[in-house]
């Protein structure tokens, strides 16, 4: 019974490793609510909040990589928020400012909720998750990463060190709908982005399926309609917003039912695709 | 304190308002906010939703607001906790405090020391807010009571009389 604090990557590798079922913990933002509510009673904690390794992140000539540990208020005040608006926008969307102030984006993938805000960003950006562990490092693409509801590629022992995403000319957003601005969990939630060089439109959607999804048929329909120069008409966005309701999974709960997710994530879709080609 | 890297247990101490507190029998899943009160003795912090969504909780560690019950007590040995009881010495209350009872931005009071606790943060980072910044600084502070008008103008007097006392 004890609670970690390693000041480095090896060490909490190395605990995790010779404690079993001991729980990582990042900023507390999903573990510490489940402990409070006696739903979960770690009899081992290892905090990652003090490793550096993990708060670090960087903007190379190709790909961004971000650490695990890199928190809200960071991936929103930081360069980073110019380098992915989508993910600066997500971020934004999530809690209030002190829950921004430590939850982490490593935290996001861990717990892998549907409703999890920057999950649809990575979805679309093609994330790939990087996962280390005593025994070794490996890297996931993100796709592969999330399983199910609050479930994913993560084996015990393991910690995602970052995420790496690659660097691409185009316009991305983040749009979501919930019952009030501030302190509010996504009913439905999408990320579009572009690729101008490639001439592809990528969009994931959040809180209408098991993990963040994408919409493939929707994203190669809408690749051929566009021109890339001009504002996108009424009828593409509207085929857009049906082709990407299709693709949703939602369910009925207690904070919405599954035809009113499928509707909002349609319309989601429709405006982040006039945005991005406003002029 | 114990060591770089190694398991602390059950006793350990937290650096609360300048002062080592120690902690015994502590369990290790206990949030802060847990342990400022109920071990510390420090009531000041309110305790209500304990999932991070009403903010009444809210202290700074390292000079960054944030939610006790969302901290692992355990976990924050080394880190300079400032609960609303260490904003101000006591009997003499800070600008932001005078503000709220002089603008009525108290009701209830129970959401109070999070939003001073809040409004030191924001003021501290940011002394010329505008009003959107000011709500979405608060936003994290949920009162039933005001309506928030009263808490936004004790933010605004208090913006006024630091800038009257710089110049």
């Amino acid at each position: 019974m004890a609670v970690f604090v390693p000041r480095s990557l090896a060490d909490a590798l190395q605990t995790l490793a010779d404690v079993p079922g001991a729980v990582p913990l990042a900023g507390g933002t999903d573990l510490m609510v489940e402990v409070n509510a006696g739903h979960r009673r770690p009899t081992d904690i290892v905090a990652l909040d003090r490793l550096d390794e993990l708060r670090a992140w960087s903007i190379g000539p190709d790909v961004v990589t971000i650490g695990a540990g890199c928190t809200y208020r960071e991936l929103l005040e930081s360069d980073l928020a110019a380098e992915l608006p989508a993910l600066a926008e997500a971020s934004r969307t999530v809690g209030s400012p002190q829950i921004r102030q430590t939850g982490t984006i490593g935290g996001n993938l861990g717990t892998c909720s549907p409703a999890g805000d920057t999950l649809p960003v990575l979805a679309a950006l093609d994330a790939t998750v990087h996962i280390a562990s005593s025994a070794g490092t490996r890297s996931v693409p993100v796709h592969e990463f999330m399983v199910g509801v609050k479930r994913t590629a993560l084996a015990p022992g393991e910690l995602i060190t970052a995420v790496e995403i690659r660097r691409r000319d185009g316009w991305q957003g983040y749009s979501k709908v919930g019952v009030r601005n501030a302190m509010v969990i996504s009913v439905a939630g999408a990320c579009l982005a572009t690729d101008r060089t490639a001439r592809t439109v990528a969009i994931a959607l959040g809180s209408v399926g098991i993990t963040a999804l994408r919409c493939i048929e929707a994203e190669t329909w809408v690749a051929e309609q566009l021109d890339w120069s001009s504002p996108v008409p009424e009828a593409t966005a509207r085929g857009f917003g049906e082709r990407v309701a299709a693709a949703s999974r939602p369910i009925d709960d207690h904070r919405a039912t599954a035809q009113y997710r499928r509707h909002a994530v349609g319309v989601l879709a429709g405006r982040l695709l006039q945005r991005a080609f406003a002029v | 304190m114990s060591p770089e890297g190694t398991p602390m247990n059950e006793a350990y101490s937290l650096l609360v308002n300048g002062q080592e507190v120690p902690i015994v029998d502590a369990w290790i899943g206990e949030s802060l906010l847990y342990v400022l009160r109920e071990r510390a003795g420090l009531t000041g912090t309110k305790g209500a939703c304990e999932q991070g969504e009403c903010g009444s909780c809210s202290v700074l560690i390292d000079g960054e607001l944030v939610c006790s019950c969302l901290v692992n007590a355990a976990a924050s040995v080394g880190r300079e906790i400032t609960t609303v009881e260490g904003i101000a010495e006591a009997g003499a209350p800070s600008d932001v405090q005078r503000a709220f009872v002089e603008c009525g931005a108290v009701q209830c009071g129970f959401c109070t020391p999070g939003l001073i606790v809040a409004t030191h943060a924001l003021l501290e980072r940011s002394p010329e807010p505008s009003e959107l910044e000011v709500r979405e600084a608060l936003s994290g502070n949920i009162c039933r009571c005001t309506g928030y008008g009263r808490i936004l103008d004790a933010v605004a007097k208090v913006t006024v009389s630091r800038r009257s006392v710089e110049s």
